[in-house]
C-alpha cells in the first residue's frame, strides 16, 4: 500500500504500515500541483509550480528516485496578441484507456485540457474544447482564471470523456476529444443573480468523480452544495441530506458501489474551515438520501483542516482511503472511513493525495 | 558582448553558468541565451514569450525600464544580471 501526497514544499511517499510511513521528499521546497501514477505501466509524473519560474513537468521511471523534465503542456504563441494565453498551472493529471497506452491527458488553469500521446514528451491542445463557444462565461474560482480540475475517463469506452471546471460547470467529449457540449444541467449557482443561477456554463463544480463499476454514476462536491448524476454528467440532482454543511471541495466514489461516496464538509466561502471546528468526513451508503458523520481518529479539539479538491483518494479495492489537509495532517483509513489513523502531522499543506 | 549571468536559485533546476552573448537589446541577447539553452527559456518567459512576473532582469546596476518589449539597450561589455524577484517566493 503505497500513496503519493503532493504539497507545498515537495512530493512524499507514503507507506501507511511502514514503520517510518512518510519518505523523503522529491522537489524539496517546489510546490506540487498534481502528481500521477499510472497504473498501467508504473510511471510517476509531477507537475510543479515555481514561485519564479512557472510550472513544470517531469517523469519518474524508477518510483520517484529519480526524475527528467518533460515538455510542459503550452499554448502556442500568438504573434501580436499582447494577452495571449500562457499556462499558469498544472491543475490535474490522468491516463488515458487502458486501451490507450502512452495517453494523459492534463487539465490547467486558464481552463484549457492538453493531450500527450507519448507519456508526457509532447502536449497538445484540445482545440475543440478550447473553442467551444461557452469557454467565454467561464471565469475563475479560487484563482483568477478559471481551470479544469476534474478529467473522467470513461472505463467502457476511452474515447468518452467529461470535465469539470471551475468555474465553467462540465463539459463532454464522445469522441476523444474532438468534439465537446457543455452538460451539467441541474446544478445551481447562488452566487449568481438568480435569472442565471441554473446556467450550466457558470456552475463551479469544485470536483466530480465517477464509480468505476457503473461509470454513469458521478458525484460532485459543487460549491453551492453536493449532486449526484447518474446519466454520466449530463443532469444533476441536488443531495439535500448532505451534512454536517452542503460545502466542500473533495469527494470520493467507491469503486464499485454506486450508492456509496464520501465528502469533507466545511463551512462555505466566507471561512473555509470545519463546521463548529470540529473536522469530520461524511458518507453516503444509500445513494445520497442519508450521510453518515465520521469522526473516529479525527481531532477532538477544534481544528482548522481544509481538505482540497484533490487531497481524497480511494484505493482501488474501496476500502482504504486516504486524505491530506491544508494544515498538513495526513489520514488514512482502511475500513471505508469507519476509522481514521493520523499518519503525519507535519506535512507541508497538501495538494494532492493519490493512491499507486 | 553582453556578460549574462543568473541567479543560482536556477542551478537547483539546470546548469546556468554565466555566458557571453551578442546583443544590442535585452530581448536580442535573451534571444541568444535561449538558442544557446533552449531548456531555459520556459524559466524566464512565458507561452507567449512574456518575461515571467517574477523574474527580475537587471542591466549593470538597474533594473531593466521596459519589461514588456525588452527594448532596455545593450552596449559592448555591459552585464546582463537574471535574478528571481522576492515577490514569487
Amino acid at each position: 500500500m503505497e500513496l503519493h501526497v503532493a504539497t507545498r514544499k515537495g512530493l512524499f511517499t507514503v507507506r501507511p504500515d511502514a514503520k517510518e510511513p512518510v519518505s523523503a521528499p522529491s522537489f524539496l521546497g517546489d510546490p506540487v500541483t498534481s502528481v500521477l501514477h499510472d497504473r498501467r505501466d508504473g510511471t510517476l509524473y509531477a507537475a510543479l509550480n515555481l514561485g519564479h519560474f512557472g510550472r513544470k513537468l517531469h517523469r519518474s521511471e524508477d518510483g520517484g528516485a529519480t526524475w527528467t523534465e518533460l515538455a510542459s503542456p503550452a499554448f502556442d504563441k500568438k504573434e501580436g496578441e499582447e494577452d495571449g494565453p500562457s499556462v499558469s498551472l498544472i491543475w490535474t493529471l490522468e491516463p488515458g484507456g487502458d486501451d490507450q497506452p502512452g495517453r494523459l491527458w492534463a487539465g490547467t488553469i486558464p481552463g484549457a485540457l492538453f493531450r500527450s500521446d507519448d507519456r508526457g514528451d509532447s502536449w497538445q491542445l484540445v482545440q475543440g474544447l478550447w473553442d467551444l463557444p461557452e469557454r467565454p462565461n467561464w471565469f475563475g474560482g479560487g484563482y483568477d482564471e478559471p481551470g479544469i480540475h476534474s478529467i473522467l475517463v470513461d472505463p467502457r469506452d476511452s474515447t468518452a470523456i467529461v470535465c469539470g471546471i471551475s468555474c465553467g460547470g462540465v463539459v463532454a467529449s464522445a469522441d476523444d476529444g474532438e468534439s465537446w457540449r457543455q452538460t451539467g444541467h441541474g446544478f445551481r449557482a447562488d452566487y449568481f443573480p438568480p435569472e442565471r443561477k441554473d446556467d450550466p456554463s457558470i456552475q463551479d463544480p469544485h470536483r466530480m468523480q465517477a464509480c468505476l463499476g457503473q461509470p454513469d454514476t458521478m458525484w460532485c462536491q459543487h460549491h453551492t452544495a453536493v449532486f449526484k448524476s447518474t446519466d454520466h454528467g449530463d443532469n444533476w440532482t441536488e443531495l439535500t441530506a448532505a451534512r454536517p454543511s452542503a460545502f466542500g471541495f473533495a469527494v470520493a466514489a467507491h469503486p464499485t458501489d454506486p450508492d456509496t461516496a464520501w465528502f469533507v464538509p466545511g463551512i462555505k466561502d466566507e471561512r473555509r474551515v470545519p463546521v463548529d471546528g470540529k473536522f469530520v468526513v461524511s458518507r453516503t451508503r444509500d445513494g445520497g438520501r442519508s450521510f453518515d458523520v465520521l469522526d473516529a481518529g479525527l481531532p477532538t479539539e477544534p481544528s482548522f483542516d481544509l481538505v482540497y479538491r484533490h487531497a481524497l483518494d480511494i484505493d482501488p479495492s474501496g476500502a482504504c482511503l486516504a486524505m491530506g489537509s491544508t494544515t498538513g495532517n495526513l489520514w488514512f483509513s482502511d475500513n471505508g472511513g469507519d476509522d481514521w489513523r493520523l499518519i503525519s502531522n507535519f506535512l507541508p499543506p497538501v495538494y494532492q493525495v493519490r493512491f499507486a | 558582448m553582453v556578460h549574462v549571468e543568473f541567479t543560482p536559485h536556477l542551478s537547483r533546476f539546470l546548469a546556468c553558468p554565466p555566458l557571453d552573448v551578442q546583443g544590442s537589446t535585452v530581448r536580442i541577447a535573451l534571444d541568444a541565451v535561449f538558442a544557446e539553452r533552449p531548456a531555459l527559456k520556459s524559466y524566464l518567459v512565458d507561452d507567449q514569450d512574456r518575461l515571467r512576473k517574477h523574474v527580475a532582469l537587471y542591466v549593470n546596476d538597474r533594473p531593466i525600464a521596459d519589461r514588456t518589449g525588452l527594448s532596455d539597450g545593450l552596449a559592448d561589455g555591459d552585464r546582463l544580471f537574471v535574478f528571481q524577484a522576492l515577490s514569487g517566493g
